[in-house]
């Protein structure tokens, strides 16, 4: 560890710190649809948008009809996708001549860019045509942040309001998170990775004369090397490269801002066009924390209790900085695997290790942008956590189980830590014997049901997949490393899966059952639980507002900031830790102990 | 139901065509404030494109400073099939890896200790930087090639040293392809007389 390296990652903080109010005002003032002064632009675009769509944008929604029009939306919208993957090779922005995805690859690929999970199955430049990049998988880095904060919106006015029936309307609140926050920071943020270096571009890849020619092995059309009569291999010279081109730019900054984290090329951040310089990096890490950031100001303020808004950013805080120390810590140390190998920290190089890891980002940004991308439920990497060590490798992982909800997903985090907050106001009323209260609003015995539904679906998932898939022949067939590693191969897919993060420890490869279960986990990970949170808001918009007494649990206090991360620590701990332990821990004292698999 | 099902085909359609087509042709566009960048800056040396300057090629003759590994594509550098090892840390294949390249760069530079980028596959296989250890590494091996003093090669290194972006982000870097481009306009590869 460095001391520079400490002081980018508390810079990081600081801007995050800093962006948090006046994204959050600007936000309140967007979802409240008072004026802003992007209006004279946007507000002429949105009316267009409501008459050609035929929304009426004074017509509020109780909350089942909210969910219903969400539902509707996330099932059209992932039916275009999955149309467009499979007929690209018809229409047009496709000079690679990419031919139609496979179906059950079609339909995992769907669900994961639909549920803001960006979960890739696929080499992107491989695969995917231009126009199906642009108009498919980053529309949807679009659609599903707009989905993700309109919900997280009508969270807050369940909060909020009092004795309505209505939350809000869907399509306002989604055309108003697009138009007025995600296309404007989207624009600006392209232009700028463009100027460092992220290309945008439409033309069919270049082939390139390679300086000094490579030789490789001849493979004969069986697949095997060619040897000739003495056996040795026939090695073939190759004088060209070709290198993948793109418009990446465009969906690079939504990428990030949506926190979906979907790449354009296989290696996603790690790849120098997605990410080429330090500056393209913190750019990239500011767009995922700006959003979910921002909106724990708009809780505040559309609360009336902004102080209740930072005892929850308080709790994120602390959450962030254990996540990223234990993941710094852990690379700076290195594998003592490697022998000969100098992989201490010197003037000339950041050392630890750097299996997986770009130069230009060493340890410190690597640690850094692997915390900050589960923590919210983004899932880009510039790294691949696969090869981190078990303990850093564990961060990314705890994280996305803990339920992404530092900060969290753009929409997602926000009702994730609500939920917890609920939960945590329940904990501490029963400690007092009293009905529990938040924010003058009582919680009762339905919100608390849909609250632990919440919670329960998670786990469930997760565990009970990766325990067949741990059973199953075809779940062990396509891993990457064995031993302790490839269960925690298992365990990282469904915890990314249906966390809706979309990282992964990435040798895990695709076959039918990964695709389906996959996208299976995807699909209830995202719906299955904003379902029963629409319904605390829907039941929680109705109260009545009860007058704070000397036994109400304050919520703004650094009590209950203790009691949150108690709270959010003690579930994820007693649900995963048994996993955990023969996964990442038993690796690293088998690492330690020099075992190797 | 019906109602918000038709708005949900609408807006599918009005949205994907403003966010799926206009938005990225805008940027496609606006980007041409940076052509150089926005085409993934490509390098021509005597009429003939010879690289992106971001994206590592293989080198490995011993006139040239070598990138890291590569697990891009079957055989390594391919740009159009970027990816890591994805090999955890105690995966057996990574430490014999490992362990054969630190015996060839140890009999190439007896008694120094391998700086771990110079052995370590990056995550995209495309890493166009090694770090200043890993060029200093390498400057005695090239200096015998070129037939050039240790001296004269270690000034090349560092005029071509990126320090920390700003001063302040990332780490210090030299772009491999770069190099050997100088390297070779200062003395071509074809005049060295195949010294080895």
């Amino acid at each position: 560890m460095t001391l520079n390296g400490w002081l980018q990652i508390l810079f990081y903080f600081v801007v995050i710190v800093l962006v948090a109010k006046p994204m959050g005002v600007f936000m309140t003032k967007v979802f409240s649809r008072e004026r802003t002064w992007l209006d004279p632009v946007v507000r002429p675009v949105e009316r267009v948008l409501y008459k050609l769509t035929r929304v009426d944008e004074e017509r509020e929604m109780r909350w089942t009809e909210y969910s219903i029009a969400m539902l509707l939306f996330s099932g059209v919208s992932m039916l275009v996708l999955y149309l467009l993957e499979r007929t690209q090779q018809w229409l047009p922005l496709n000079p690679q001549k990419f031919a139609a995805i496979p179906q059950d690859l079609a339909f995992n690929t769907a669900a994961s860019f639909t549920t803001n999970t960006n979960w890739q199955f696929y080499t992107g430049e491989q695969v995917m045509s231009y126009l199906t990049q642009m108009a498919g998988l980053a529309f949807h880095n679009f659609a599903s942040a707009a989905v993700g904060m309109a919900l997280a919106v009508a969270f807050i006015r369940g909060i909020a309001r009092r004795e309505k029936d209505t939350i809000g309307n869907f399509w306002v609140d989604m055309t108003r998170a697009t138009l007025w926050v995600l296309v404007p920071i989207s624009l600006v943020a392209a232009l700028a990775l463009v100027s460092q270096g992220v290309i945008q571009n439409f033309k069919p890849y270049d082939t390139v004369k390679l300086v000094e020619p490579q030789q490789i092995q001849k493979v004969g059309q069986d697949g095997k090397p060619v040897v000739d009569a003495s056996g040795k291999p026939v090695m073939d010279t190759v004088t060209e490269q070709t290198v993948a081109q793109g418009p990446i730019a465009s969906q690079e900054a939504i990428k990030e801002l949506g926190t979906n984290g979907g790449g354009f090329m296989n290696a996603n951040s790690a790849h120098p066009f997605e990410n080429p310089t330090p500056f393209s990096n913190f750019i990239e890490m500011v767009l995922i924390f700006c959003i979910p950031a921002g909106l724990t100001y708009t809780l505040g303020r559309m609360t009336g209790s902004q102080k209740h808004g930072w005892a929850v950013f308080a709790a994120m805080a602390v959450l962030f900085f254990a996540g990223v120390t234990t993941a710094y810590w852990a690379e700076s140390r290195g594998n003592p695997l490697l022998a000969g190998v100098e992989q201490h920290v010197s003037p000339l190089q950041p050392g630890g290790n750097m299996e997986g890891k770009e130069v230009r980002f060493g340890i410190a940004n690597s640690a850094l942008f692997a915390t900050v991308t589960t923590d919210a439920s983004c899932g880009a990497v510039n790294g691949m956590h696969d090869s981190y060590t078990p303990l850093g490798g564990m961060v990314p992982l705890v994280n996305i189980m803990l339920g992404e909800i530092v900060f969290g997903g753009v929409g997602a985090g926000m009702y994730g830590i609500l939920i917890f907050v609920v939960l945590s106001v329940f904990i501490a009323g029963l400690m007092v014997g009293r009905t529990p209260e938040y924010l003058g609003k009582k919680i009762e015995s339905y919100d608390v049901k849909m609250a632990m539904l919440y919670v329960l679906i998670f786990p469930l998932m997760i565990l009970v997949l990766a325990a067949a898939s741990a059973l199953l022949p075809q779940g062990l067939a396509t891993l990457n490393n064995n031993g302790p590693h490839g269960l925690s191969e298992i365990l990282y897919a469904f915890t990314s899966g249906t966390g809706n993060n979309g990282s992964a420890f990435a040798g895990l490869g695709p076959n039918r059952w990964y695709n389906l279960a996959m996208g299976f986990t995807m699909l209830v990970g995202r719906f299955l639980m904003i379902v029963p949170m629409l319904a605390v808001a829907g039941s929680l918009a109705k109260k009545k507002i009860v007058p704070p007494s000397p036994g109400t649990f304050p919520v703004t206090t650094p009590l209950f900031t203790v009691l949150l991360v108690s709270v959010i620590i003690i579930v994820g701990a007693l649900t995963f830790f048994p996993a955990l332990s023969l996964g990442p821990i038993l690796e690293h004292l088998l690492m330690h102990a020099g075992k190797t698999f | 139901m019906k109602k918000n099902l038709i708005t949900s085909i609408l807006y599918t359609v009005v949205t994907t065509i403003l966010l799926g087509l206009i938005y990225p042709v805008l940027v496609v566009g606006l980007a041409r404030i940076w052509p150089n960048q926005a085409n993934g800056q490509l390098i021509t040396r005597n009429g003939v494109v010879v690289g992106s300057r971001i994206i590592a090629q293989p080198f490995v003759g011993p006139q040239y400073f070598h990138p890291r590994p590569s697990a891009a594509g079957t055989n390594g550098y391919d740009a159009t099939n970027s990816g890591g090892t994805n090999w955890g840390p105690t995966n057996q294949k990574l430490i014999d890896r490992v362990k054969g390249d630190v015996a060839t760069l140890q009999a190439e530079n007896p008694g120094k200790p391998i700086p771990v980028d110079l052995i370590t596959a990056s995550g995209s296989g495309l890493d166009p930087d090694i770090t200043p250890a890993a060029a200093e590494f390498q400057v005695p091996r090239i200096a015998k090639a070129r037939a050039m003093t240790e001296d004269a090669v270690r000034k090349v290194v560092q005029e071509h040293t990126q320090g920390r972006q700003f001063g302040f982000f990332g780490e210090a870097r030299v772009n491999v392809l770069e190099l050997n481009l100088v390297l070779d306009s200062q003395l071509p590869t074809k005049n060295i007389g195949q010294a080895k």
